[in-house]
């Protein structure tokens, strides 16, 4: 990866060599022991990661997980307890024109309401010696030309979020930290947000996204940083941490479920019972099929989905049906924040699977609580 | 992973303006472009020339009534103190209000997170805001004064005759002006030590119209001096045009304790803006 050897210059080099820096490693967020407390409450654990350029990191997180802390933190608008945070090497109040290296949009009303578009960007532009004709490109890039002269206390939050993307990009940044940017967004500001992040990311840009919505993730990072209770939970690609945190499974409908059973036990595989399909769960999601077409549906798991086709050929059963089943990115990540959801109740944990202190890992033989007390 | 693009521009650009001058220039845009300032300016404008002219059509019209010989004796002794004392004295209100709301709106509006992620150097980002907003009040007040004085000595000027070469006006002008100047200044740092527009609004005007009446109600002569010292009682010492009996400090005295005063709470204020949480 880019820029790894670059290391953090000693605090008097930092300065003269901040040129160099900066061009070796333009994208490189780093995040060292970062530590903040308020008050009693530890908000960021010792939290270390590095985000690197080119993708789409997600940083995922319960509510009060310490997601939005942590990017203050970077951005130098709290200062840590102990730990240290870097952008391309230095940290956020080294840099002499902070808009051309990092933009942010940390939350969407960090605007004066009386003021317009324009001149909020305008004046944005000015710390940074940019032309005020870049303000002009950036409201164009978010398509904010026509109400730029309006007061952005009358705008909505999707306007609102435009705007603080417009900000973010004014400097055209090498590295983007952006807080929940689809919260409050209508579908279609949903995907134009998606798109450019990912163009963003195309680009070459360190693109820093945190969300607490698995699902947005899903689709739209490459990586994923977790955290909960302010401590790094997992750091890994999106795919790999879908399948590390939790078991697959394999559906198979048949007419002949119990050899078939029996086939799959012997070989090493567990089999239960499908509660979607005995339930009515199974009419909504596929309405053509007839739930009397006197076949059953098991769930397999230990086994891959060739290996009882092949159990089944030998067999000569019939299978009607045989569909590998990845657990959601959002099952994956209750299961692996069940223990630090920061205000959750027991009743959310039960419904996460986990009890408190068992590991996902320590669950591989067994289907989570859920599926047998809905089965 | 895709190689950078070329579309970035990775080391920061050099050159170009000072920051300094890059800083003041975003802090005038910020002030010109909120009503707030408009409206105060407006108010304290108004207020200043209109109370004062008032006053001055008032003196002017029972110049001859019986029992107005106090107040001339007043009106020859110390001019400039009767000529801007009711507009200035309740004008400067509006001087102070905007004062807390250039840095408190800040916060209350979340705008202080745009402002410091594109600033993070805090201690020139306050200077810078400080500078702009005193130019401002100094401009304002400066044209605010001289036509108050204008105005109120034509009024005045069948009954006595005050012009600006006589002994100590021109310094009261000059000193009215720094006063206003420096009091928007000391308003801008109790917002800033505030954070809060409501909060930092009633704890100036406090300090400036509701604590010192109080205090010289307590007899003695250590009440006499702590009344003295205090922040707008000895700043107002330099509009007049002589000291008065009773005055414990003279006219740039009392200026430079005012003056100390608010050097300490924008200290303060600078202090804890580095070390508090944005």
């Amino acid at each position: 990866m880019l820029g790894r050897v670059t290391g953090r210059a000693p605090e008097w080099r930092a300065r003269s060599v901040r040129e160099t820096i900066v061009a070796e490693a333009p994208g490189l967020i780093e995040a060292h022991e970062l530590t903040k407390r308020f008050g009693d409450k530890v908000a960021v654990d010792h939290l270390s990661f590095t985000v690197g350029p080119g993708r789409v990191t997600g940083f995922l997180g319960p509510n009060g997980a310490g997601k939005s802390t942590t990017m203050r933190l970077i951005c130098g608008l709290d200062r840590p307890n102990s730990g240290t945070a870097t952008i391309g090497g230095l940290t956020y109040a080294q840099l002499q024109r902070p808009l051309h290296v990092v933009g942010a949009l940390l939350e969407a009303r960090a605007l004066h309401p009386g003021r317009t578009a324009r001149n909020h960007l305008l004046f944005l532009a000015e710390t940074q010696g940019f032309a005020p004709r870049r303000v002009d490109e950036v409201l164009d890039l978010v398509g904010l030309r026509a109400v730029a002269r309006k007061r952005v206390g009358g705008f909505s939050l999707g306007m609102t979020q435009r705007l603080g993307i417009a900000a973010a990009m004014l400097g055209n940044p090498a590295v983007l930290l952006l807080d929940e940017p689809v919260n409050g967004l209508d579908p279609e500001g949903i995907r134009w947000v998606r798109t450019l992040m990912r163009q963003l990311a195309t680009e070459g840009r360190t693109v820093f996204v945190s969300s607490h919505l698995m699902s947005e993730m899903a689709v739209t990072a490459d990586h994923l940083i977790v955290i909960g209770r302010g401590r790094l939970i997992a750091e890994s690609s999106t795919n790999e941490f879908i399948q590390r945190s939790s078991d697959r499974s394999v559906l198979v409908r048949t007419p002949d479920a119990d050899r078939l059973g029996k086939l799959i036990v012997s070989a090493g595989g567990t089999i239960q019972p499908d509660d979607a399909s005995t339930g009515n769960g199974n009419a909504t999601a596929d309405p053509g099929a007839s739930p009397d077409d006197g076949a059953t549906s098991i769930v397999v798991t230990g086994l891959p989905a060739p290996r009882i086709g092949e159990l089944a050929a030998s067999a000569s059963i019939v299978l009607y049906e045989l569909t590998p089943r990845l657990a959601s990115l959002e099952e994956a990540f209750m299961e692996l924040t069940a223990d630090s959801v920061e205000y959750g109740d027991s009743t959310a944990r039960a419904a996460a699977g986990n009890q408190p202190g068992e590991l996902p890992s320590e669950l591989p033989s067994e289907r989570p609580s859920e599926e047998r007390s809905m089965s | 992973m895709t190689a950078p693009a070329a579309t970035i521009v990775p080391a920061e650009p050099t050159g170009g303006d000072p920051v300094g001058l890059r800083l003041m220039h975003a802090e005038w845009t910020k002030i010109r472009s909120v009503q707030s300032t408009v409206w105060s300016l407006i108010a304290f404008v108004v207020v200043a020339i209109g109370f004062s002219a008032l006053i001055a059509i008032v003196i002017s019209n029972t110049w001859n009534s019986p029992g107005n010989h106090p107040n001339h004796a007043k009106l020859l002794a110390d001019p400039t103190a009767v000529i801007f004392g009711a507009g200035l004295g309740l004008g400067q209100l509006a001087i102070c209000v905007l004062g807390v709301i250039v840095i408190s709106s800040e916060y209350t509006s979340g705008a202080i997170r745009s402002s410091l992620l594109a600033v993070p150097h805090r201690i020139p980002w306050l200077a810078a805001k400080g500078a702009v907003f005193a130019a401002l009040v100094f401009v304002v007040s400066a044209i605010t004064i001289f036509v108050t004085f204008f105005l109120t000595t034509a009024i005045l000027r069948s009954h006595v005759s005050i012009s600006l070469g006589q002994p100590g006006v021109a310094k009261a002008v000059i000193g009215g002006i720094l006063y206003l100047t420096v009091l928007g200044l000391f308003a801008m740092s109790i917002g800033g030590l505030i954070r809060h527009t409501a909060g930092g609004i009633a704890i100036v005007i406090a300090l400036v119209i509701v604590i010192p009446p109080l205090v010289s109600l307590i007899p003695g002569t250590i009440a006499n001096h702590v009344h003295g010292y205090l922040p707008t009682v000895a700043g107002e010492l330099v509009a007049q045009t002589s000291q008065q009996s009773g005055d414990v400090l003279s006219g740039w005295q009392g200026f430079g304790v005012f003056c100390a005063w608010t050097a300490l709470l924008l200290a303060i204020c600078g202090w804890l803006l580095v070390r508090r949480d944005a």
